[in-house]
C-alpha cells in the first residue's frame, strides 16, 4: 500500500483526543524488570503500534492495558479516569477486546459459537433462561447470533460458520478471534501479533480487515507487530520499546529515521 | 405464447398479477434466507429502472453489470430491458484488462456492480475506456470514502428511481409497452477459445422460446427452486435462472457466497438443477475422499452398495424392468447409502438435473444417475440460447447428448460439423458481421464447429471440436477431448491435454488435482513443500502411470480409437490457469496456446527424452508475476 492511499485512509476519519493514557508504568517480575518508566498515549480512532525486539516488554504492556498484569508503578488512564488496579473483566466491561500472541480459541467449539462467547458480556438474561431458551432469553440470543453474523459478513467466514475451529487453518483461525474480539464490540482492540506466521496474502487480507474495522466501526486499535512493512504501512503512530524501555515514539516516518531505533534493530558496538 | 407476453418485462409484470406472493428471489444473507416474492420483485426492478431512467439511461444503450449471483443484480438485468437496454453481463472474475475489451466493445456507460472489488477495477479502467460515466454498486462496505462523482450506491439509485416514479407518471408502463419481442434481451460475451470475445446478441423472441421449449420438454412449473451460482455472464446461467424463472415463474436462489456452495445447495435442495461436468466431478472426488477417511465398516457399505448401484441404478431410474432381488437390494441401498448420499449432496429433491458446457466423463454419469439423481446431458452453445439437443427422460444413453431439442434443426456438414437452424439462433454478433457471417451461412444454418454423428436413434454423439479433431500418421481420427476427458474422471487427474495430430503415437500432459492426490499422499506420509514438488514425486507419477494405462485399456476395447492410446505423458509443474491464458474463463483448455507456450516439452515427449527442464511464467491473482521452474520426468507406457 502506498503512503498517498493511507493518507486517504486517514483523512476519512477524525482522530479524537486522548482515550488511554499510560503514565510511567513500570513492571517487574521479582528481579526482571520488564517496563521501565514508560508513558505513551492512544488517541481515539487511531491505530497506534507497538514494535520493538523480542523480549522488549510489548505483549507485558497489552497485558498491562488490559488488566492481565498490575504494574508497580505509574498510572493508567482511561478515558480521564485513573485506572490503577484495573482487572481483566473491568477492562473487558470498559471496552477493551484482544486478541493473543498464541491463538487462544476453544478447538472444539465452531466459529460460530466461538465468536457468540464475544458476546458474553452483553448477555443480561440469567443461565437458567438460557439454558431453557425461554421469552427474553430467547430475544437475546437472536439479537446476538444477529450481531454475529454481521462479524462473520465483515470478515468473510460465512463458509466456515459452523466448522470446529480446530479443523481450521492457522490464517482463518486468527481471523475467527479477531471475530471474537469484535463480537464484543470493543471501543479499543488490543491485538497482539495478528500477522505472526501468516503467508502474503493472509497478511494482506488481515491488513484490510483491520483497517475496514477502524474505519467502518471508528474501533481504537493498538497493535503489535513484528512485520516492519505492516506496520509502516498502516499504523498512524509508533510506540518502540527495547529492553523494557520506550526508545521512540511517533509518526511510522519519524520512528523509521530514528537512531535509537535503528541501532536497536540493526545492533551497535557496546 | 400468449401475444402480450413477448418480452421478459412483460413477463415480470405478469407474474406479479399471476402470483404475486409466490417466492421469486431469495439470498442468503446474515446467516438467514431472505425472500422476495414476485410483487415485491415488481417494485425493486421498477424502482430500478425508473432510477436508471433518472440518470440518464435510454433507450438502446447497454447496462454493464458484474458480480456474483445476486437477486439485485438479476433485477438490474430486468430493470434495463424495461426502459429499453440492454443488459450486458460480465464475467465477475476477470481482471481489469480482460474486461476493458468487453466494455469498449458495448460502449458502456452505464454500470451496475456488486461490490467494492469491481467498483476497484472499473475505477482503474476509467482512464482507458472513458465512456464509463455511471457506476452504481450493491454493497456499500468499504465505500464510504470513494469520492468519484461516478460512483452511487444501488439504495440510493433506487431511492431515486420512486422519485422519478412519482413526477413521471406512466414512464414505466409506457417503456414497457415499447419493448418488442425482437428487441435485444441481452449480450453475453462467448469465453473466447479462438480470439477476442464476441459479443453474441440474443433478442427476446429467442430466449423466449429457448426458455419456453426447455419448460415444455422437462414440464418445470412454477414451484421449481434453482440455485444460481454460475457466472451471470455464462449461457447456463442466463437461461436457467433469468429466462425460464421469468418464463415459468419459479423460485431463483442466491448462495451466500462462492464458497457456501454446498452448504447453501443442501440448505436449499432445488428440484432443478445445472451444472457443468467439472462441478460434478469436484463433488464425486469430495465425496471419495471422504470416503477413503471413513470407518472400515462404512467404506465396505459404501463400495457394496454402490457396486449394485452401478449395475442396475440407472435401469431404475429409466423405469426398465430390472430382476426383483436386484430391485430389493437397490431399495436397501437407497435407505442406507444413495440417500444420505443425495441429502449430503443437497440432491434429494431433484427432479431434473443437466449438464453441459463440456463432454461428461461416462463414468461420472453413470455414478450420477445410478445414485438415483435424473441427470441428463444437453448440447449447445451461447449463440443457440444454450439449447441445441436434450436427453429425454428415460432416454439416457452415456455417450450422446440426446435429440435436437423441439424447434431446432440439426444437420450434419460433410466433415462431421454440427450445423443448426433455429428460432433460438442468435440474429448477430455485436459489431461483428464479418463474424456473423462466418458463423450462419447463407441458409441460416449456425456453424457450431463441433465434430459429431448421429447414431441409429438419432441420438448426436459429440466426438470433439471440429477445429481439433485431427489424423495421425497411420491416418486413424485423433479427437484429444475424447482421451482428456476418460483421463480427467480420475480423481486424482485435474487436466490433461493430449497431443497426437500428424504424429505416430499419442503423449499428454497431465495437471494432478491439488485436493484429492494431496490427500493421498498425506495418508501414505509422503512429504511435499507445494504444487510442483508433489507434481514431480516418483509415488504421484507412479499414481498417475496407473491411472494412464486404463485409460489405454479402455481405449483399446474401441475400433475406432485403439491407435490413440497414451504412449508417453509428463505431470506439468503448475497448474493450468485462466490467469495465464492456458484455460478460457469456463476452464476450457486452450489447445493452441498450451502447444505454444510448451513446445519444448512435447518435442521432448516425442524426442525420447527421460526428462526435460522448463521455466515458466506464472502470473498472480493480484496480476504479479513470478517463475516456477522444474525439470520434468517424462514416463512411457506400453499400449494395452
Amino acid at each position: 500500500m502506498q503512503m498517498n492511499e493511507q493518507e486517504a485512509i486517514t483523512a476519512g476519519r477524525k482522530i479524537g483526543d486522548v482515550i488511554l493514557d499510560m503514565r510511567n508504568i513500570s513492571l517487574s517480575f521479582g528481579g526482571v524488570k520488564a517496563l521501565t518508566n514508560i508513558s505513551f498515549n492512544v488517541r481515539e480512532h487511531e491505530i497506534r503500534a507497538i514494535i520493538g525486539p523480542n523480549g522488549a516488554g510489548k505483549s507485558s504492556m497489552l497485558n498491562v492495558i488490559n488488566g492481565v498484569y498490575r504494574p508497580q508503578q505509574g498510572e493508567i488512564v482511561y478515558r480521564g479516569q485513573q485506572r490503577k488496579n484495573m482487572d481483566c473483566y473491568a477492562a473487558a466491561k470498559s471496552g477493551i477486546a484482544r486478541t493473543f500472541q498464541n491463538i487462544a480459541l476453544f478447538k472444539g467449539m465452531t466459529v460460530l459459537d466461538n465468536i457468540m462467547t464475544g458476546r458474553n458480556l452483553k448477555m443480561k438474561s440469567n443461565f437458567l433462561l438460557q439454558a431453557l431458551y425461554l421469552g427474553p432469553a430467547r430475544r437475546e440470543e437472536i439479537e446476538h447470533r444477529r450481531k454475529c453474523e454481521e462479524v462473520i459478513d465483515f470478515l468473510e467466514i460465512q463458509h466456515i460458520r459452523k466448522t470446529p475451529v480446530g479443523r481450521l487453518p492457522y490464517g482463518l483461525q486468527k481471523r475467527v478471534e479477531l471475530g471474537r474480539a469484535l463480537a464484543a464490540e470493543p471501543q479499543i482492540l488490543l491485538l497482539d501479533e495478528p500477522m505472526a506466521g501468516m503467508n502474503v496474502e493472509e497478511k494482506q487480507d488481515m491488513c484490510r480487515f483491520i483497517l475496514d474495522v477502524n474505519e467502518q466501526f471508528g474501533t481504537t486499535i493498538v497493535l503489535i507487530e513484528h512485520d516492519m512493512g505492516v506496520v509502516m504501512d498502516i499504523s498512524d503512530r509508533v510506540v518502540v520499546l527495547d529492553y523494557g524501555k520506550k526508545i521512540g515514539d511517533g509518526t511510522p516516518d519519524e520512528v523509521r529515521t530514528n537512531q535509537d531505533v535503528i541501532d536497536a534493530y540493526l545492533g551497535v558496538a557496546h | 405464447m400468449q401475444d402480450n407476453l413477448t418480452t421478459f418485462p412483460r413477463r415480470l409484470l405478469q407474474h406479479g398479477k399471476e402470483r404475486p406472493h409466490k417466492p421469486a428471489f431469495r439470498e442468503k444473507d446474515l446467516g438467514i434466507w431472505q425472500t422476495w416474492d414476485w410483487q415485491q420483485t415488481n417494485e425493486e426492478v421498477r424502482a430500478l429502472a425508473c432510477g436508471l431512467a433518472a440518470i440518464g439511461f435510454q433507450r438502446g444503450m447497454n447496462l454493464a453489470i458484474i458480480g456474483d449471483n445476486r437477486p439485485r443484480l438479476y433485477w438490474s438485468m430486468l430493470a434495463a430491458q424495461c426502459i429499453g437496454g440492454v443488459p450486458v453481463p460480465m464475467y465477475q472474475d476477470a481482471p481489469a484488462a480482460d474486461l476493458a475489451f468487453v466494455l469498449e466493445n458495448a460502449e458502456i456507460q452505464y454500470a451496475i456492480v456488486e461490490d467494492q472489488e469491481q467498483v476497484d477495477k472499473l475505477l482503474d479502467l476509467c482512464e482507458q475506456c472513458p465512456s464509463i460515466a455511471h457506476i452504481a454498486y450493491e454493497d456499500e462496505r468499504g465505500m464510504r470514502n470513494y469520492t468519484h462523482q461516478q460512483l452511487i450506491s444501488y439504495a440510493r439509485l433506487q431511492e431515486m428511481g420512486r422519485e422519478y416514479d412519482k413526477a413521471n407518471p406512466g414512464f414505466y408502463e409506457a417503456s414497457i409497452a415499447e419493448g418488442k419481442e425482437s428487441d435485444n434481451a441481452i449480450i453475453l460475451y462467448t469465453s473466447g477459445t479462438t480470439g477476442k470475445p464476441k459479443g453474441v446478441c440474443q433478442t427476446h423472441k429467442a430466449l423466449l422460446s429457448a426458455a419456453t421449449g426447455g419448460i415444455g420438454f422437462d414440464k418445470l412449473t412454477d414451484e421449481e427452486n434453482v440455485l444460481s451460482y454460475l457466472p451471470m455472464a455464462w449461457v447456463g446461467d442466463c437461461l436457467f435462472s433469468f429466462a425460464q424463472a421469468l418464463t415459468a415463474g419459479f423460485t431463483v436462489n442466491c448462495p451466500e457466497s462462492s464458497d457456501t456452495v454446498t452448504t447453501d445447495l443442501r440448505e436449499i435442495g432445488p428440484s432443478y438443477y445445472f451444472a457443468p461436468p467439472r462441478i460434478f466431478e469436484n463433488m464425486l472426488t469430495q465425496v471419495m475422499i471422504r470416503m477413503e477417511d471413513a470407518g472400515a465398516i462404512k467404506r465396505k457399505m459404501f463400495h457394496h452398495y454402490m457396486d449394485v448401484a452401478r449395475r442396475v441404478g440407472s435401469d431404475i431410474l429409466d423405469g426398465k424392468p430390472v430382476a426383483l432381488g436386484d430391485r430389493i437390494s437397490y431399495a436397501i441401498g437407497n435407505a442406507l447409502v444413495y440417500g444420505p448420499l443425495r441429502n449430503v449432496l443437497g440432491m434429494s429433491r431433484i427432479r431434473v438435473a443437466y449438464t453441459a458446457g463440456a463432454a461428461i466423463g461416462p463414468d461420472l454419469f453413470r455414478f450420477y444417475r445410478s445414485i438415483g439423481v435424473n441427470l441428463k446431458q444437453f448440447y449447445g452453445s451461447t449463440e443457440t440460447c444454450a439449447y441445441i439437443c436434450l436427453q429425454p427422460d428415460g432416454e439416457i444413453k452415456f455417450d450422446s447428448v440426446g435429440k435436437p431439442a423441439p424447434g431446432v434443426e440439426v444437420k450434419l456438414a460433410p466433415n462431421g460439423e454440427v450445423l443448426v437452424k433455429s428460432p433460438t439462433l442468435m440474429h448477430c454478433y455485436y459489431k461483428r458481421p464479418d463474424a456473423t457471417a462466418e458463423a450462419i451461412d447463407g441458409e441460416g444454418y449456425f456453424h457450431t464447429g463441433d465434430a459429431g454423428i448421429f447414431d441409429n436413434d438419432g441420438h448426436l454423439r459429440i466426438i470433439d471440436r471440429a477445429a481439433d479433431v485431427g489424423k495421425m500418421n497411420n491416418g486413424a481420427i485423433f479427437a484429444p477431448n475424447y482421451i482428456e476427458n476418460k483421463l480427467k474422471f480420475f480423481p486424482f487427474i485435474k487436466e490433461a491435454v493430449a497431443f497426437g495430430h500428424e504424429r505416430d503415437k499419442v503423449t499428454a500432459f497431465i495437471n494432478i488435482d491439488m485436493e484429492a492426490v494431496g490427500n493421498w499422499a498425506e495418508r501414505r506420509g509422503i512429504a511435499y513443500s507445494g504444487y510442483t514438488d508433489l507434481a514431480a514425486h516418483e509415488q504421484t507419477y507412479a499414481l498417475v502411470k496407473e491411472c494412464v494405462e486404463k485409460v489405454n485399456a479402455d481405449l483399446a476395447q474401441e475400433a475406432l480409437m485403439s491407435d490413440t492410446q497414451v504412449h508417453r505423458f509428463l505431470v506439468l509443474h503448475k497448474e493450468l490457469d485462466p490467469d495465464d491464458d492456458e484455460l478460457t474463463r469456463t476452464r476450457k483448455v486452450r489447445r493452441k496456446f498450451i502447444a505454444e507456450k510448451y513446445a519444448v516439452l512435447i518435442e521432448a515427449l516425442y524426442g525420447g527424452k527421460a526428462s526435460q527442464y522448463i521455466e515458466t511464467q506464472v502470473k498472480f491473482e493480484d496480476g504479479r508475476t513470478g517463475m516456477v521452474a522444474a525439470d520434468l520426468r517424462i514416463m512411457d507406457l506400453k499400449a494395452a
